[in-house]
């Protein structure tokens, strides 16, 4: 293992004592300088999602941590602090370029604390500096990478839910599903209706399948080519499909490309559907009488 | 063409053969499975045959083909043939390319593909079937 230069100046060497110093003339300046920072956050006019309790609470606890890092040089806990904070304030609103704007703010808040102390040792506030930029740096740094990240992963994971969601299937009886289809059908969704319907079949071990494109004002050649197979496929597998709620423009499109529609089995509308699939299961559905006594 | 190990077990249950493909087959393999499924047909008098391909994730127009005319020719000696465990990629797959069953029957799974057999077998008894 090749020791790490980072740690290492944190720990010892020259710099680590200046850092050491400094560490505790932060920690001695603490409240002082945590109120200028909140200063400067509201001066401009960022992390206004919050509450001004809010506030105090978290830049208490960035503050905490910043100098933490300064004396540890240990990125591993910020990160962890740093995913943490965003996902607490990213459902809030808060922007990457406020995030990433107070951490500035902090960095320099500390660094003019820095001149102020030395100002009389020319020299010596060079040495400080030296010690204190790159971990600064890197400090910032960590910070917004890590809210970006964090932000990245929100976002896939909202995409995967509305990919999920885009395309149900409903189980509506043993052996019968249910595919609404509402919106336009474009080939992206439509590759995704076939591995879901296909995967969904094999799941619920369906025998009869009801796509209903009653949401769907129109679909274009390949996509309508796409639904031909996807029936195809199915009855591969074993499963009938009924679809329903043809609108009279994906009918005229169905016919004019001239694939063979003479095995696929449409009705009108989803009720009639889902009656022809309850025949075909052998399912008879009968109205209880309901008795209504005085 | 009948050397090594069978790639395909095909089993007697009752009056139907269950042939279990286990690993994708060449073409050689696949004509031997043909002659094999074929012969046994006629020795145990069948009436059903299933083919279960299940583990396949790929089947090419050759094999397509090839378990169509198995169909046909089960057909011809008095069995009916159904397909099942056709994977959700490969029929998809199977579809684009054009290549379907034709007339073949297909199954989601061994027990739906039997319960196929049993409902189509009920219209025809065989007088000496003890099940029917």
């Amino acid at each position: 293992m090749q020791p790490e230069p980072e740690h290492d100046s944190a720990q010892s060497g020259p710099s680590g004592h200046l850092l050491s110093q400094l560490v505790a003339h932060l920690r001695e300046h603490r409240t002082r300088l945590q109120e200028e920072w909140s200063q400067r956050i509201q001066q401009a006019h960022l992390l206004t999602a919050m509450t001004p309790q809010e506030m105090a609470a978290e830049t208490t606890s960035v503050y905490d941590n910043y100098v933490e890092v300064l004396e540890t040089g240990n990125v591993e806990a910020l990160q962890h602090y740093a995913k943490d904070l965003s996902e607490r304030i990213i459902p809030r609103g808060v922007e990457t370029h406020e995030v990433v704007g107070i951490v500035l703010l902090l960095r320099d808040v500390l660094a003019r604390s820095l001149f102020e102390k030395y100002q009389r040792d020319f020299s010596m506030l060079n040495e400080v500096l030296d010690a204190y930029e790159p971990a600064a740096n890197r400090i910032a740094n960590t910070v917004a990478v890590s809210f970006v990240d964090e932000r990245e992963r929100v976002i896939r994971q909202q995409q995967d839910a509305i990919r999920e969601l885009s395309t149900p299937v409903l189980p509506v009886r043993e052996r019968l599903l249910i595919l609404p289809i509402i919106g336009v059908l474009d080939s992206e969704r439509a590759r995704q209706l076939t591995e879901q319907l296909l995967s969904g079949i094999r799941k619920h071990r369906a025998k009869v399948v009801v796509i209903d494109i009653t949401g769907s004002p129109d679909v274009d050649e390949s996509v309508a080519n796409h639904l031909v197979q996807t029936v195809d496929a199915s009855r591969l597998m074993g499963a009938s499909v009924i679809i329903t709620g043809l609108s009279p423009k994906i009918a005229q499109t169905l016919v004019t490309i001239g694939v063979d529609l003479s095995k696929m089995n449409t009705i009108g509308d989803l009720q009639g559907g889902l009656e022809e699939a309850e025949r075909l299961l052998g399912y008879t559905v009968t109205r209880k009488e309901v008795s209504t006594s005085s | 063409m009948n050397g090594g190990p069978a790639l395909v077990s095909i089993m007697r249950q009752g009056s139907t053969l269950i042939a279990s493909v286990h690993t994708a087959l060449n073409d050689s393999e696949l004509v031997r499975f043909e002659h094999d499924l074929v012969d046994q047909i006629g020795e145990h008098r069948s009436r059903g045959v299933i083919i279960d391909v299940a583990a396949l994730d790929v089947i090419d127009s050759f094999a397509a083909l090839t378990l169509r005319r198995i169909a046909e020719m089960a057909r011809l000696r008095g069995a009916q043939t159904v397909l099942v465990g056709i994977q959700p990629e490969v029929a998809f797959t199977m579809v684009r390319l054009g290549m379907g069953t034709g007339a073949v029957p297909t199954a989601l799974d061994l027990e739906e593909g039997l319960a196929l057999l049993a409902e189509q077998g009920s219209h025809h008894p065989r007088p000496d079937d003890p099940e029917a």
